[in-house]
């Protein structure tokens, strides 16, 4: 592995946890989640609705509510930001530091006018009149490829459809030249189609700026198409992490073996039977024993209901959290 | 209506200081109204002449003072509280009878006929109601009757409303098909399967609507509109305290403290008796 | 937006049609006239008086020609105060009693919904429970109530505003009983702004706001209020009915010579026309208000009246 300069990562985690207190003990909705994300690079993390992906970047946003019980460290460009005070945050939030949100029409304010929405980050951040920013906005509609861009501005949300939202979204995170752009679930709530077209918006303006991007989803597919890196995440933990090509390859931990048979590849010869899995994962609120997913895991033992597997490199590039990989 | 919801919601009402307080205030308020006359040696229409206007003291009994007449106030006032609680309960319960009928009806037959009544259910409830019972006492007389009666009318509203809601979600459930299905007539099912089933929210708004009734007889009574003489309601003595006020703040701080307590401890109960019937269907 | 405002007034036409209506059958059928209270009249003076109000013609013709005097704006004379007609009446005294409604309602929605933001800014803190506290009392007690212990602290202990009567022009008259109108509104709508504000705040395009980096200052006020205030602008027609019955009594009480105390008159003396304008004319600024109210939905949600 190279050494490059300024190898310092763009996002840094340390044991981050996220608690939240409930009648009669605590939820654990992150359980102790430890990544980095370099420099131009693309993070997928991947995980089932519960697995506390969203909620790890969301806390590392500072979004959560003030119920919320957040530890842990995390660096934004070698700067702390777990904890900061809003003031602080709001600097690096919406122009170093951006997200793009699941669904783009509950996501958007339905009073504001494209325009104002837009503007109003750089009005903010970089102290523009309104006018500049309105243009500058402009650009960055033509940058996510909105036709008639002059008359969207003045448009409400609605007055779009639903992938035109979600490519304000992100030229809306895009404004300030960020240095992170966190997407959760970007295509989600959109057509197959248009799911397509946003992950090729969202690889062609990567090609020419060069800023990181965490790309959340519960389909390994979006990721797969787009990241880097996948981290694997179950139960509020990250049980795999590898290069993409690897994982798609060698999925060492089990989980990650059933989510690569889930994903529809036309490539592969269709078998007769979609293998799929039985039951659900704990939720937050149960305690922990042993390895979360032993109750569902084909190759559990004993062992695996009461040790839990520690986080652990396989090679340079590569963790896995399992007694028994595949590989 | 499971165990659970009865059982939940009791939990959250008993937990509830504000609950418990209100209710308190409330039993011990009616209690002073039935009762507290008796301890009085004092007559409700004995004029003392010796003692008119007279400031609250310990002498010849008169706790809360005389009236310009000589009239004990302390009797008078939980006269006219008994007064006042009576015509709101009788009242509300002719608002919770129609709003039950007209409700379940609408919920139930749906359709054209649900259009029609909640068409009428808007148009009225646009209307400060308040006008339409001094209306009514200007072309019907000041009848105590007709007061009742009015003031019912006038309540029935909102509750008909929630009731219709209720009925229309439990006219899709499948016990009503089955009873349906096996031959039982309209009305039958209605009195047998969607009243029973409506009676949380149907609580918590005739709690609500009792003070709205009390403060629509005292306003009436207050302005002349209401309850004659020689009975007097807690409007009444509030309006001649008004009109003694500076020579004898007595005669209207009595009544307006009983009247004010009732009220805002009725809103309070009937509040938190919400909040207790949300948490028990889980909200 | 503009056929959906014209929707809105062709509902609120047929309704007023049937107050009117109604109002005007029911002081007809109502056993006993207005003359019932006078001393017995020699028949033929009672018919005279009959005859020049127009009660001995049939009853549709009655009808008809009520309908047309309002068209007109005469609600026809009063039969109490024999020298004027009502409309003259109304002239008179709603001056005063839109002055203090208005201000009323002005103060309100201005103090109610800024109380709102702040108790909801502090939800479950100290300020929070007290001014909901406080809330549910300005709901609760009655204006008929509050006006006179107001009169009682502020005119009689303390000396400091007048506790009843009216001079042309005079403020320090109006104080108090614009503040008796204002509490009960008041506490309404602080209740409902905190609320709804809380509840806005809940929404994902609240999320999306903070995620761009905007203060708290920017995030509410440009992106929650407008929302929150919907609930705020349903429950304006109620406000003013609210308020228009509050003058009723407040107006008898503080001796001002408005139209809600000619009201009461009116019902004491079963003046039959002058309550029958007044209905009216109550019920044409509630109207009026509902469909404010329905500009007003399209103004705080694009999304309203936008046919697709």
């Amino acid at each position: 592995m190279t050494v490059r300069p300024a190898a310092r990562p763009t996002l840094k985690t340390q044991e981050v946890r996220v608690d939240y207190p409930i009648p009669g003990g605590t939820a654990a909705a992150v359980r102790g989640v430890s990544l980095s994300v370099s420099a131009q690079e693309c993070l997928g993390v991947v995980g089932e609705s519960g697995s506390g992906k969203t909620q790890l970047f969301l806390a590392v946003m500072g979004l959560l509510s003030s119920g919320a019980q957040i530890t842990g460290s995390a660096q934004f460009e070698g700067e702390e930001i777990l904890g900061l005070a809003p003031q602080e945050l709001n600097r690096i939030r919406g122009s170093k530091l951006t997200m793009v949100f699941q669904d783009p029409m509950m996501s958007l304010t339905p009073h504001l006018k494209i325009g104002v929405q837009l503007a109003e980050v750089l009005v903010h951040h970089r102290g523009a009149s309104w006018r500049d920013a309105e243009r500058t906005a402009l650009q960055a509609l033509d940058r996510v490829r909105i036709p008639d861009p002059r008359r969207r501005l003045q448009q409400y949300p609605h007055e779009l459809s639903g992938g035109m939202r979600q490519r304000v979204m992100i030229g809306m995170s895009l404004l300030c030249e960020p240095s992170l752009v966190i997407a959760d679930e970007p295509t989600s709530a959109l057509d197959v189609t248009v799911q397509a077209q946003i992950l090729d918006l969202l690889r062609d303006v990567r090609a020419g700026t060069g800023f990181s991007i965490v790309l959340i989803s519960h389909d390994l597919g979006v990721v797969a198409s787009l990241a880097d890196r996948v981290a694997v995440m179950y139960a509020g933990r990250i049980v795999e992490s590898a290069p993409t090509a690897e994982l798609m390859r060698d999925a060492r931990h089990p989980y990650s073996a059933l989510l690569m048979q889930c994903v529809s590849d036309l490539r592969r010869p269709r078998t007769d039977r979609m293998p799929f899995l039985a039951g659900q994962a704990p939720g937050a609120a149960e305690p922990e024993r042993g390895c979360a997913f032993a109750p569902r895991c084909p190759r559990s033992t004993e062992r695996c209901t009461h040790e839990r597997p520690a986080l652990e490199d396989v090679n340079a590039t590569s963790q896995v959290a399992c007694h028994y990989p595949l590989r | 209506m499971t165990g659970t919801f009865w059982h939940a919601a009791r939990q959250h009402l008993t937990a509830s200081a504000g609950a418990r307080v209100s209710l308190g205030i409330i039993v011990a308020l009616v209690v002073l109204a039935v009762i507290g006359p008796w301890i009085n040696p004092n007559g409700l229409e004995t004029l003392d002449w010796s003692s008119v206007a007279q400031y609250p003291g310990i002498a010849h009994a008169h706790w809360f003072g005389t009236d310009r007449l000589g009239r004990d106030l302390y009797v008078r006032t939980l006269e006219g509280a008994r007064v006042s609680m009576i015509v709101g309960l009788v009242a509300s319960a002719v608002s919770l009878v129609l709003g039950l009928i007209y409700g379940a009806i609408a919920g139930y037959v749906g359709g054209r006929t649900d259009d029609l009544m909640m068409r009428i259910i808007e148009i009225l409830g646009g209307l400060p109601l308040i006008f339409f019972v001094i209306f009514l006492t200007v072309v019907f007389g000041r009848n105590e009757y007709l007061l009742f009666a009015s003031i019912g009318a006038v309540g029935w509203l909102t509750l008909a409303r929630i009731v219709r809601g209720q009925a229309l979600s439990i006219r899709r459930q499948e016990y009503i098909e089955a009873a349906i299905a096996s031959g039982a007539g309209t009305a039958r099912i209605i009195y047998k399967h969607v009243l029973p089933n409506v009676i949380g929210p149907v609580i918590v708004y005739a709690t609500l609507t009792v003070p709205q009734i009390i403060l629509l007889e005292s306003f009436l009574s207050f302005l002349g509109l209401g309850i004659q003489e020689p009975r007097a309601s807690l409007g009444t003595l509030i309006a001649e305290g008004a009109g003694e006020m500076e020579a004898a703040p007595w005669m209207l701080l009595a009544p307006g403290a009983f009247l004010t307590l009732l009220l805002v401890s009725l809103n309070i109960f009937g509040d938190r008796l919400r909040d207790a019937f949300d948490a028990g269907a889980g909200r | 937006m503009f056929r959906y405002f014209l929707k809105r007034l062709g509902g609120a036409i047929p309704t007023l049609f049937i107050i009117v209506t109604l109002s005007f059958l029911l002081i007809r059928i109502a056993p006993g006239g207005p003359f019932d209270e006078e001393k017995l009249l020699p028949p033929e003076i009672l018919a005279n008086l009959k005859s020049a109000y127009g009660l001995d013609q049939p009853l549709w013709l009655q009808y008809a020609h009520y309908l047309r005097s309002l068209l007109h704006g005469d609600f026809g004379p009063s039969f109490r105060y024999k020298d004027f007609t009502v409309t003259e009446l109304i002239a008179q005294g709603l001056p005063v009693t839109a002055e203090i409604g208005i201000a009323a309602l002005i103060l309100a929605l201005a103090l109610g919904m800024v109380i709102g933001v702040f108790a909801a800014l502090r939800q479950n803190r100290a300020a929070d429970y007290t001014v909901m506290t406080l809330a549910v009392l300005g709901i609760a007690v009655p204006s008929f109530v509050v006006l006179p212990l107001l009169g009682l602290l502020f005119g009689v202990y303390a000396h400091w505003l007048p506790v009843a009567g009216w001079e042309p022009g005079s403020i320090r008259h109006l104080i108090l009983p614009v503040v008796a109108l204002t509490l009960a509104p008041l506490a309404y709508v602080a209740r409902l702004t905190r609320g709804s504000l809380l509840e806005v705040l809940q929404r994902p395009f609240i999320r999306t706001a903070f995620s761009k980096g905007l203060p708290l200052r920017t995030v509410i006020f440009r992106h929650a209020l407008r929302p929150a205030l919907v609930p705020v602008a349903g429950y304006l027609a109620p406000a003013v009915a609210s308020i228009m019955t509050g003058s009723l009594v407040v107006e008898s009480i503080a001796g001002l010579p408005g139209i809600g105390r000619y009201m009461v008159q009116g019902a004491l003396n079963r003046d039959y026309t002058l309550v029958l304008g007044m209905v009216v004319l109550y019920s044409v600024v509630l109207i009026g208000a509902g469909l404010l109210v329905d500009l007003l939905y399209a103004w705080l949600d694009p999304r309203v009246g936008f046919e697709r």
